[in-house]
């Protein structure tokens, strides 16, 4: 299952690949005019088109870049005529530093008030706790982002900027990177609760835990012991969703605190046309999908013993 | 522009009049000079009768003026890019400049804060045979970032980088103009142009034209970002941060440069780079929107700084397109844009009026308010046009996205209001800013533009208003208009190229398809900790892009 799992997420990276590149195609202009912008002239222009081989037909590059990628080589950035990887990688680390900075503070706030929540169901903490989730995630990131900088910058306690590189120290990573990690947070949170919430108590209905709270179990040994186990999959669902947005979905973020991730990496790429630093940003969010669902899936597998022991 | 945080103290106005007086003037100008010690000062000063927090004064305004060595200069600058190389052909925005032109590598000359040119990498120029052959004289001992000379053969293949066919070069259009360009010698490059122009030298200042070692093959280094610049490299991260160092053999060392750092951080976001100089996590930015430039004046140890140069929002008309092929038409246009209402509403009065005329305050030959009258609005005038082009209403459209200018959108929203009293229906079309300048300037007949402006009239009237110009954007054709660009090009004497530029000016004033409401200001940001000079350069932002050089750490 796993092998047939990973083929099908092989063959969905190179769709994938092609429609990225068919959209950047659809769209106006190519590097070179993005490059020369108002100082364009057609024999620039031309003479870029030349040099890069962008007077090619896009079938021809397409297939060239990924008879590329297929060998392990992601080919050369058009504009910064250097391989792909070297752009790449600091960046990905940079985005997985924050992913997992903000994971690390997110996931278990979300799962205790979740499950907070569940226990003291409908009482006023439960409300509180929702509403407060619910305001922050409804609120745009960038705005999240200016309030943060606002309370926590302009007074001095947290750096606005958070433009970290590869040798800056861990510890000073972290503080660096906490006001961006705390709007992530912010905005993150609710969603894994809410689903931790809605699955403790979907749980909780059962005749199972009935049986439980008759044999006088404690409420809270209920939860964390009966319950929680049987609600893992939709929780770790929902948090493998939440990570893989860590990692693709907070350009926003990356702009207000100056953040060099790779959402930055790939707008720039659509803004002048870059095609081959474009699918490569694509393709590892796209990995990132996928391969955080088969995680998730492997996770609520082994949790379900029903399911592992199937044949 | 001058800035306020410097007040002139003078101890001489502490004592009595006479030869007290005189003594104390010959003092203070004796310390400024620095002929005298500090301590020597006070007490002289205080035997003279002077108050001590008087000569405290001059002591503080002396340290203010005289610069001092050392610290490292935070700049958040926009137009920075993931795609930035040091190639100098693909410079595009002003994170580039600062970083190549500033601090990398100077080109042949330089734009002054007054405007003037002035010699950079070269020392001096004579120009010959109606200013058609020129030769410059490469100044001697001035040594590369990797310790070799710099000599006329870097100079002849870092400009033929952006000669012929084959140059993908941004900057390939400042130098069309020249036929070629070989060496003379160590230390002498002639160049000779298709046809005669006085402002060649002006010309070699433009921020394509870096000054890069030749790679010994007809081409340039570029890659390794090795210049003659007063910085260099110590690590270009494209887009986001670019740390340079003092360079110890800089040629011109101990006349600027002062900083032993400067570190370059691309901050494309408005509020990013304002909380960024409120946190004091940079010293300087630029491009503060207009909308915010209040906040900045409410901020501690934060100084505005405004300088008003070429950059001029402007509205291009094609000449060639109807209804715009009739002059009736474009007068008409140009009389219901109501200027003043568009600076303040859009620009929030940080800017000055334009009067569809492209010379603006950064240029020397611009046309006074009595040779050129300011255009103002007038519906009345403008249906006068109508009647005179046979029509009794007009219908047009404006295309327009922020990426033409920012407040485009806006200043045509105001523009279709005010040409309502005159019977005009302007329809504005919101462009995307995504390939705007391929799709839409120069190819819908009437869109929004901005031009950072030319130092010389001659250089932005051939490359936008020439017929022949490759980016004449109004698609206008004017044969006396032409013709006097020649004429102006190749006269020597100062009075007479005044009065050519000045009918130039006239022309496209009366006849063009250019409507340019506003000429907007440069705004911004430092701190305290800086000291900026009272004259600042307007042709670019932060001093010219050259605050690495001029400013100081107080």
């Amino acid at each position: 299952m796993l092998v047939k799992r990973l083929a099908l997420g092989v063959l969905t990276l190179i769709l994938l690949s092609l429609l990225i590149f068919l959209s950047v195609e659809a769209l106006p202009g190519d590097l070179a005019e993005a490059i020369l912008g108002q100082q364009a002239t057609p024999e620039n222009t031309a003479a870029i088109r030349r040099e890069l081989g962008l007077d090619l037909p896009p079938w021809t590059r397409y297939l060239h870049w990924l008879g590329g990628v297929l060998q392990g080589d992601f080919g050369n950035s058009l504009a910064l005529r250097k391989p792909i990887a070297e752009l790449i990688a600091p960046r990905l680390a940079n985005t997985l530093f924050l992913t997992l900075y903000t994971a690390c503070i997110a996931v278990p706030i979300a799962l205790i008030l979740g499950m907070a929540a569940s226990l003291f169901r409908n009482s006023y903490f439960d409300r509180i706790s929702n509403i407060t989730a619910l305001s922050a995630i409804s609120m745009p990131e960038f705005f999240v982002g200016y309030v943060m900088i606002y309370f926590f910058a302009i007074s001095g306690y947290f750096p606005s900027m958070a433009s970290i590189n590869a040798g800056t120290p861990f510890l000073e990573k972290l503080y660096l990177c906490f006001l961006p990690a705390l709007t992530l947070t912010l905005v993150v949170t609710a969603h894994m609760m809410r689903m931790t919430r809605a699955a403790i108590i979907n749980v909780l209905a059962l005749p199972y835990i009935e049986m439980a709270r008759l044999k006088g179990v404690k409420s809270q040994r209920i939860i964390t012991a009966h319950a929680l186990p049987n609600a893992i999959a939709p929780i770790v669902n929902v948090v493998a969703l939440n990570l893989a947005y860590l990692i693709t979905g907070v350009v926003i973020v990356e702009i207000v605190f100056v953040f060099p991730g790779l959402g930055q990496l790939m707008v720039d790429g659509v803004k002048f046309r870059d095609v081959p630093v474009v699918q490569a940003t694509a393709l590892i969010f796209a990995s990132a999908y996928v391969g955080l669902n088969l995680l998730a899936d492997i996770i609520s597998t082994i949790s379900n013993p029903r399911l592992m022991r199937q044949r | 522009m001058s800035n306020t945080n410097n007040p002139k103290y003078a101890i001489s106005n502490e004592v009595a009049h006479g030869e007290t007086k005189a003594k104390a003037q010959h003092l203070q100008a004796d310390f400024m000079a620095g002929a005298i010690s500090r301590r020597d000062f006070i007490s002289t000063a205080l035997a003279l009768g002077v108050s001590l927090g008087g000569a405290t004064a001059v002591v503080k305004q002396a340290q203010a003026a005289t610069p001092k060595s050392g610290g490292r200069l935070r700049q958040g600058i926009t137009g920075g890019a993931t795609s930035d190389v040091l190639d100098p052909g693909q410079i595009l925005d002003a994170y580039m400049i600062n970083v190549c032109m500033g601090q990398l590598r100077p080109c042949m000359t330089k734009i002054m804060p007054d405007g003037s040119t002035e010699g950079d990498i070269c020392s001096g120029w004579q120009a010959s045979n109606g200013g058609k052959t020129w030769k410059f004289d490469v100044r001697k001992g001035v040594e590369f970032h990797n310790g070799k000379d710099l000599t006329s053969n870097d100079v002849v293949d870092s400009i033929r980088h952006h000669l012929g066919e084959d140059s993908g070069s941004g900057g390939s259009g400042v130098v069309a103009g020249i036929k070629t360009i070989k060496t003379d010698g160590k230390h002498g490059v002639i160049i000779e142009l298709k046809e005669g122009d006085g402002d060649l030298p002006t010309l070699l200042s433009d921020y394509h034209l870096n000054i890069c070692p030749s790679n010994g093959e007809g081409g340039i280094d570029w890659q390794s970002g090795i210049g003659a610049g007063p910085y260099q490299l110590v690590e270009h991260n494209p887009g986001v941060r670019t740390l340079t160092k003092k360079f110890a053999n800089y040629w011109n060392t101990g006349n600027e440069a002062w900083f032993d750092e400067v570190e370059t951080l691309g901050i494309g976001d408005p509020t990013a780079r304002l909380s960024a100089l409120a946190t004091n996590a940079v010293d300087a930015i630029n491009s503060v929107p207009p909308k915010t430039a209040a906040r900045l004046k409410n901020m501690r140890d934060v100084q505005t700084l405004i300088s008003t140069g070429n950059k001029q929002a402007t509205m291009p008309m094609l000449c060639d397109v109807k209804p715009f092929d009739d002059i009736n038409v474009r007068n008409a246009l140009k009389y219901i844009i109501n200027r003043q209402e568009m600076l303040d509403k859009v620009f929030f009065g940080y800017g000055e009026l334009g009067n569809d005329n492209p010379i603006g305050p950064a240029n020397i030959f611009r046309a006074t308010t009595d040779e050129l009258p300011q255009r103002a609005y007038d519906p009345e005038r403008a249906k006068h046009y109508l009647q005179k082009a046979g029509l009794s209403k007009l219908s047009v459209q404006f295309h327009a996205a922020d990426t033409g200018f920012p407040g485009a959108v806006d200043a045509g929203a105001l523009m279709r209001e005010s040409a309502k009293a005159a019977g005009i229906d302007i329809e504005v079309i919101r462009e995307p800013n995504d390939g705007y300048w391929s799709n839409v300037w120069m190819v819908k007949p009437w869109s929004a533009c901005f031009w950072s402006g030319r130092p010389t009239e001659n250089w932005m009237f051939s490359q936008v208003y020439l017929s022949t110009a490759d980016w004449n954007d109004t698609h206008w054709k004017n044969d006396r208009f032409d013709m006097l660009l020649r004429a102006g090009k190749a006269e020597t004497n100062q009075a007479k190229r005044r009065d050519i530029y000045v009918e130039m000016q006239q022309i496209v004033h009366e006849d063009g398809g250019l409507a340019l409401p506003v000429f907007q200001s440069d705004i911004m940001g430092y701190r305290t900790s800086m000291h900026v000079p009272d004259q600042i350069a307007n042709n670019w932002e932060l001093d010219g892009h050259h605050a690495c050089r001029r400013w100081w750490q107080v």
